[in-house]
């Protein structure tokens, strides 16, 4: 395509939303051609050619075109001033791609705005000028949740809105802006005998846990973020400000309105972009066990969980580590477990109510062929014990250096884990890739990281495919082709298969609602038709 | 043979805090920003906690020096564990020329007073880096000291002490009484819960003034000024090697 006269930030986008193929030859001119009628329609004259695409698009007002990509950066600038507007080429690119394995696409402009107000104002800049809105949090996603496929606005909510705005200890909640992560919240209150317990891995915002619906190691005990959000803060594309639960509302339950807070939570910057959450804080437990125990089979690991689950043990944490990763755990941090499937252990509550759980566990897991059950109290031996859990990941970039994963994500009843987790090993066997897994089994939740050389195509299509495999393998299971991690891009297809077309048409409904230019984060979660 | 511990905490502004310099650039901005236990201090108390729960010790004192606030540290530290508390009173305006010495010789009278068989401090305290406290109280005293305790462990003659120190590790053995300070990988704290802070209200926490123990206050040092370290200047982009190492030359890092 060539495109003279036009700036490129608002050809791409305008172009494509518009119908035209990125390989149609266009000449656009410039200026005195837009009298746009009152409802959308643009003409736009091709000079020395002949067509009669004529571009359908929102009202613009009667600028130049040549000057609308400048006109944009002005008008932003004006709202978050000129040092919070960044077109800059590392910029753009560090906030187009996440820590996931899919190359991400940089978007043409970033933001940096320092109130919810200012979010506002941009999105509706964004709207008159009909370019699309990419929410950003911390980058740390896996699904290329923040890639700008379309080109667009990034805005950077957690660069300058980084407080935590209130603490209500007796109410055990909390009220957070984007820029405050899990970990800045846990050691704020670290003194007051609370903490914030969904721990996805990553040093995530909490608001963009809300915007993926994040879960993780605690979610067995405490839930995902769907239990611990009591409200959110959204702007919307076209910059209206809402509270999903009521304005300035925090109860622990309500009846009333539709549930905005749950339509929000997992919209992955799709809806709206949430500007500050409402979250549940809970009481430090007074005591703290871990344990390690190993067995013959997945099968018997599944079975101490299943059991220990029936008799009601309050487990905080059930992991389970298969051979591969143990294996890549000794190497890496020099351990000597043997290299059988493991689970790791985390009890919670009041001293003899530890020890009374972790005795519970203990007989159960020997009842099922579990190996030698190790367990601390002290925080550094706890640390220690979970070390191996804690630097899976890395263990296993090192099993092949310089390699990337494709980490994998599906969650299925827990009755159906062996079963998966049996077919998935064969899988990657058969395809001659390097799989190792963690999983957190009391949610029925586990993860693959397969491996692949970032050069090899032939082998990231074979992960793919792997991937592919397993989360229609979970759909028809009974369950979800993505636990905690999203759909962002590379899901879209699966989701399709999970809800049928009508699930999914009435979710484009509701994003033609909220979203009807379909601004927000385009790309991502559902096509557009 | 059960000992008697006093442990020292110092209230601070938070690690996680971005420092300002005061307009009068004699000190840093402390009004309505959030304060803490010093984290070494921290370290001390849960190891003091850890030799009770061993049965080592049978009593922790927990003293801080400081205003109205460091009651919130106190507290803090009888939720971790310790029995009971002593603050010494000092107003907000005294706080700038209230110096390590000044506390030294407070825990040295209290320590006599309490007839306790170890001191125990953080190695330093993360706002003024002095690292004298500990030190000046064991001259004081003329007691032992093992400081920049690593672990430490219970002997019939008194203590073994393992020590960090540059070249690496020192094992120390001391009698008792002996004041210690500990140093960053002695133990990883406990964080205070909910319960325990509720206990925490009812243990006793008495108060006094320096005067009460005959410490004189005056200053022995004076800031001068308290400034900003310089702001970080743009680097310069280079256009290849040639360029770098013309560069290098320029500014003496090479002499080829």
């Amino acid at each position: 395509a060539v495109m003279r006269g036009v700036p490129q930030l608002l050809s791409r986008a305008r172009l494509v939303r518009a119908g035209f193929s990125a390989s149609e030859p266009v000449l656009a001119v410039q200026a005195g051609i837009l009298q746009p009628d009152k409802f959308t329609q643009t003409f736009v004259q091709i000079r020395g050619l002949k067509s009669s695409k004529v571009i359908y698009q929102a009202p613009l007002t009667a600028v130049d075109i040549a000057d609308s990509g400048k006109q944009l950066k002005q008008e932003l600038e004006a709202i978050v001033g000129p040092g919070n507007v960044s077109s800059g080429e590392s910029v753009v690119l560090q906030h187009g791609q996440d820590e996931g394995p899919h190359p991400g696409k940089s978007p043409d402009i970033v933001v940096f705005p320092s109130s919810t107000g200012e979010v506002s104002e941009v999105c509706k800049i964004c709207t008159r000028h009909n370019v699309p809105i990419i929410p950003y949090g911390t980058g740390t996603g896996l699904e290329g949740g923040i890639s700008a496929v379309e080109g667009g606005v990034c805005v950077n909510v957690s660069k300058n809105m980084n407080k935590i705005l209130q603490i209500h200890q007796e109410d055990f909640s909390a009220v957070v802006q984007p820029g405050i992560s899990r970990e800045m919240l846990n050691q704020e209150m670290r003194a007051d005998g609370l903490w914030f317990p969904v721990d996805p891995g990553a040093d995530a915002s909490v608001c963009g846990m809300c915007a993926t619906g994040a879960s993780g190691t605690n979610a067995v005990r405490y839930g995902t973020m769907k239990e611990n959000c009591l409200n959110l803060e959204v702007v919307l594309a076209d910059g209206r400000i809402i509270h999903t639960a009521g304005i300035g509302s925090r109860p622990k339950k309500s009846s009333a309105g539709y549930n905005l807070t749950s339509l929000f939570l997992g919209s992955e910057g799709t809806l709206g972009i949430i500007t500050s959450a409402t979250i549940c804080l809970h009481a430090i437990p007074e005591s703290v066990a871990a344990a390690v125990v190993g067995f013959p089979t997945v099968q018997n690991a599944v079975d101490t969980v299943v059991m220990t689950l029936q008799c009601s043990v309050p487990m905080a944490r059930m992991e389970l580590l298969d051979e591969v990763q143990m294996k890549a755990c000794n190497e890496y941090s020099g351990l000597s477990y043997p290299e059988t499937p493991h689970l790791f252990l985390e009890f919670h509550g009041s001293e003899s109510e530890v020890e009374s759980q972790t005795e519970t566990v203990r007989d159960i897991a020997a009842d099922n062929e579990g190996g030698e059950f190790q367990w601390a109290v002290q925080q550094e031996d706890r640390t220690k014990l979970w070390t191996a859990r804690h630097r899976a990941y890395y263990a296993d970039i090192a099993l092949r250096p310089g390699c990337r994963s494709l980490t994998t994500d599906v969650c299925v009843p827990v009755s159906a884990l062996p079963d998966l987790v049996t077919a998935t090993k064969a899988d990657i066997a058969e395809n001659g890739l390097i799989g190792p897994m963690v999983g957190h089994v009391g949610d029925g939740n586990f993860h693959t990281m397969l491996l692949f050389d970032p050069a090899d195509p032939e082998e990231f299509r074979k992960c793919k495919e792997v991937a592919n495999k397993m989360a229609r393998s979970a759909i028809a299971l009974g369950g979800t082709c993505t636990g905690e991690h999203g759909v962002g891009q590379g899901k879209m297809a699966l989701l399709e298969e999970q809800f049928g077309k009508d699930g999914i048409d009435v979710m484009r409904q509701i994003k033609g609602a909220l979203d009807p230019q379909q601004l927000m984060n385009p790309g991502k979660v559902f096509s557009r038709n | 043979m059960a000992l008697k511990v006093l442990v020292g905490c110092k209230r601070v502004i938070d690690y996680a805090v971005k420092i300002r310099i005061k307009p009068d650039k004699l000190g840093v901005v402390t009004e309505g920003v959030k304060h803490s236990m010093n984290p070494f201090d921290e370290i001390a108390v849960e190891e003091a906690v850890r030799m009770k729960e061993a049965k080592l010790v049978n009593e922790i004192i927990v003293v801080s020096c400081g205003p109205a606030q460091a009651m919130e540290t106190i507290r803090t530290a009888l939720a971790m564990g310790a029995d009971r508390g002593i603050h010494v009173e000092i107003p907000l305006g005294q706080m700038d020329t209230f110096q390590p010495l000044h506390v030294s010789k407070v825990l040295a009278k209290l320590a006599e007073k309490e007839k306790v068989d170890i001191v125990m401090l953080g190695k330093l305290a993360i706002d003024d880096d002095a690292n004298q406290t500990a030190q000046m109280t064991a001259s004081l005293l003329d007691w032992p000291q093992g400081v920049f305790a690593s672990k430490i462990d219970k002997t019939d003659a008194g203590l073994e002490i393992i020590r960090e120190v540059d070249g690496g590790l020192e094992t120390i053995r001391t009698t008792l009484p002996a004041v210690l300070s500990a140093d960053l990988r002695l133990n990883e704290p406990r964080y205070a819960t909910l319960p325990n802070i509720m206990k925490a209200k009812k243990k006793k926490v008495v108060k006094m003034k320096p005067a009460d123990l005959g410490v004189d206050m005056a200053p022995r040092i004076q800031v001068v000024s308290v400034e900003d370290p310089p702001v970080r200047e743009a680097g310069q982009t280079v256009s290849d090697v040639d360029d770098l190492v013309a560069k290098l030359k320029d500014k003496g890092f090479s002499s080829a």
